[in-house]
């Protein structure tokens, strides 16, 4: 993985990157408690790989944004041992699989401690992670993680899927008193929108309607969503209307918002890029089919990576989700002759 | 180092560290002594039933004991499971002191108020906690101290190496307390180390490192507050590793004579670091016998209250293990929470029906 990615910056019409956004976020968030730290790999000179703490050690000193030993355990344990202390630590994983070495302190210690005390030593952390493939990452450097944490009664999951919600997500799981994973998909570091950050997206645990559709249901987060969206954009071309979903936080699931949606058009597809065998996709699917069935005109479908591990630059976009694979599934829905003919 | 003289068995060292106060080496033995009192009870109530599982100490008193009055009330322990007789050295309640062990969710007492973490099961994991906390206290300009156990085995974890070279690097006040009790449940130390000793393997990592006579209450205390001194006053974490024996299995539910021999065992027994302690104290003549007698009736009325709560089972409310697993419950757990509530009345219903 070349560490030489361009940093973040907003520009003058007030285009906005994802980075930049989450970048904004980190600054804001030091500026509004003093008890807020950030630290992890190269994330103080440097700025992280990604560029996302660019600018934080200067401003706020080594004591605030600091680089730690080379050791994920480490940056994760301390940051128990720191928010059992009153702070609140906003650690780095640098990559999604170099969170590995971390999973023992995720899942044994922050995602139980509020319970193994009962409520008296709650970890309001925030594990930061980049994830996700599409940006031509060598082996080790574009996993879909999600699954494992979404897995881990305890955690909260999050993760953005616009720049708009990067900014406000990433204040909101900052602020939250549980401990939050927070993960960035690395496809959409780059991507720009226009934004006067910053945009309240509430308390965490709700999805958000991305586009209004009667058709179907798109059930999405993160990565994959622009090609959700893009594939909701050719079906209307075909005049058909398709519902677009984004999760934003995985774990807990909002089933009030997916099952609303679901009832009313009748049909749904899960898009992600994480495997599909007991994939996140699997999860939702089950309870869209347990909340909707007697709404639903056709099996819940999924549309994921492969069950393979994820292959090399060469391959991913063979293996990553796109419209046409969205769209071959919409068409699968047991749609009444005519609506066949559309597609 | 070691501080007291060896009468059960040959010296191991010529003592080296200066002898403690009096009312100090008092503390420790009355320490010591409850804290046996405490340990034999809780093993006998694995044999009842009664606990769902226990660690036993026995043998490792020295360590467990001095090492937390060594320290000062506003410093933090990171025990594992086998520190109970340390906990109850900190003043916690020996009821709360077995909640885990009698199979509760939690760890019984308030972290918070004891200064002390849930005893922690995974090995190692602990370490790096201890370095994270001594890290934001020293951040903070507080002179507290994050005193960490491990065993010996747990010495080969990574988190172990993580923690101590964290600490090293960021001056964090800590003191790893290695009790090498000579086993990782069955594996000797041999097989877990190439190194000469695990208290060299500080070195790696630029922090001190110290060995101890383990069953040397004094030793202990003596090292534990020298290591606390010098990470209270900048000088970063210090490695101690202090030799001790666990007489009893690694827990009630093993089987020691699977790989150690009733020789060795019994060899160890007589290096008792109670009874080496209490032959101190009396030669000396800080101890009498009417102390003893008085001490020893306190222990036996700790173990008489644990009898009594212990006499019957502990009543829990299914519904409790949904509290605290988020700081609200969020849909799912409520709706899980309300099917059991509903399981649990129908159950209820149909047990007044029979
Ligand atoms: C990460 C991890 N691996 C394995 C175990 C199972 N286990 C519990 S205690 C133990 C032996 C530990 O030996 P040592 O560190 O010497 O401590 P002692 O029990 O002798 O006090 C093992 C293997 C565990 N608790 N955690
Ligand atoms: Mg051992």
């Amino acid at each position: 993985m070349p560490t030489d990615t361009t940093p973040a910056t907003a520009d003058a019409t007030g285009t906005v990157t994802m980075a930049k956004a989450l970048n904004t976020a980190l600054r804001d968030a030091l500026r509004a408690d003093e008890n807020t730290l950030v630290f992890g790999e190269d994330v103080g000179t440097l700025g992280g790989v990604f560029r996302v703490t660019d600018g934080l050690a200067r401003e706020f000193g080594d004591d605030r944004c600091f680089d730690t030993p080379l050791a994920e355990s480490a940056i994760i344990g301390t940051a128990v041992g720191m928010a059992m202390y009153g702070y609140r630590p906003v650690v780095e994983m640098q990559f999604d699989a170099f969170a590995y070495p971390a999973f023992e302190q995720l899942v044994s210690h922050v995602a139980k401690f509020r319970a193994r005390t009962r409520g008296a030593l709650p970890l309001p952390l925030t594990v930061r992670i980049p994830y996700g493939g599409g940006i031509g990452g060598v082996e080790h450097h574009s996993d879909s993680s999600e699954i494992y944490y979404m897995a881990t009664p305890g955690l909260t999951v999050v993760t953005p899927a616009t720049v708009a919600d990067a900014y406000s997500l990433l204040r909101r799981s900052i602020d939250w008193p549980d401990p939050v994973v927070f993960l960035e998909p690395k496809r959409l570091y780059w991507h720009k929108e226009k934004t006067g950050l910053p945009t309240d997206t509430g308390p965490l645990g709700w999805a958000a309607v991305r586009r209004r559709g009667t058709d179907a249901t798109l059930v999405t987060y993160g990565p994959a969503l622009p090609a959700a969206l893009a594939a909701a954009e050719a079906a209307a071309q075909s005049g058909l209307s398709l519902e677009v979903i984004d999760l934003r936080t995985l774990t807990p699931f909002d089933e009030e918002t997916v099952s609303a949606s679901v009832n009313r058009t009748g049909r749904a597809v899960v898009v992600h890029e994480a495997h599909g065998f007991a994939g996140p996709g699997a999860e939702i699917a089950a309870r869209i089919t347990e909340r909707c069935f007697y709404h639903l005109e056709a099996p819940v479908r999924r549309v994921t990576g492969f069950d393979v591990p994820y292959p090399a630059p060469l391959l991913e976009a063979h293996y990553l989700p796109d419209v046409h694979r969205i769209l071959d599934a919409v068409a699968t829905l047991e749609w009444p002759a005519r609506r066949t003919a559309a597609l | 180092m070691t501080v007291l003289d060896a009468p059960a068995a040959p010296p191991t060292a010529a003592p080296t560290g200066p002898p403690l106060p009096a009312d100090t080496a008092l503390a420790l033995y009355r320490a010591m002594v409850t804290g046996r009192a405490f340990d034999r009870q809780a093993t006998a109530f694995t044999r009842q039933g009664r606990l769902a599982v226990y660690p036993s100490s026995r043998g490792q008193e020295a360590c467990q004991t001095a090492s937390v009055l060594a320290l000062r009330p506003t410093d933090w322990l990171f025990p594992t499971y086998r520190e109970s007789v340390a906990l109850l050295t900190r003043g916690i309640d020996p009821v709360e002191v077995l909640t885990l062990f009698r199979g509760d969710r939690h760890c019984g007492y308030d972290p918070h108020a004891h200064r002390t973490a849930p005893q922690c099961t995974p090995l190692a994991t602990q370490c790096l906690h201890a370095a994270g906390l001594a890290d934001a206290a020293r951040m903070r300009g507080h002179d507290t101290v994050a005193l960490a156990y491990i065993g010996d085995g747990a010495t080969s974890e990574g988190d172990f190496h993580e923690a101590v070279n964290y600490a090293a690097v960021r001056r964090a006040p800590v003191v790893f307390l290695i009790q090498n009790n000579q086993y990782a449940i069955s594996v000797p130390l041999a097989k877990q180390t190439a190194a000469r000793t695990l208290a060299d393997k500080a070195a790696g990592y630029g922090a001190a490192g110290e060995r101890i006579d383990g069953n040397d209450a004094a030793a202990v205390h003596t090292a534990v507050a020298r290591a606390a001194h010098r990470a209270r006053t900048g000088g970063g974490p210090t490695v101690l590793e202090a030799l001790t024996y666990r007489i009893e299995a690694h827990t009630n539910a093993d089987d020691d004579t699977r790989y150690r021999s009733a020789e060795e065992v019994a060899a160890w027994a007589g290096k008792d670091p109670v009874a080496r302690l209490e032959h101190r104290l009396l030669t000396d003549g800080v101890l009498d016998e009417d102390t003893i007698t008085g001490i020893t009736r306190d222990a036996q009325e700790l173990t008489a209250r644990l009898r009594r709560t212990f006499a019957s089972p502990p009543r829990r409310d299914p519904a409790e293990m949904f509290q605290h697993v988020y700081h609200q419950p969020p849909p799912h757990l409520r709706s899980q929470a309300a099917l059991l509530a509903a399981e649990t009345a129908t159950t209820a219903a149909a047990g007044e029906d029979a």
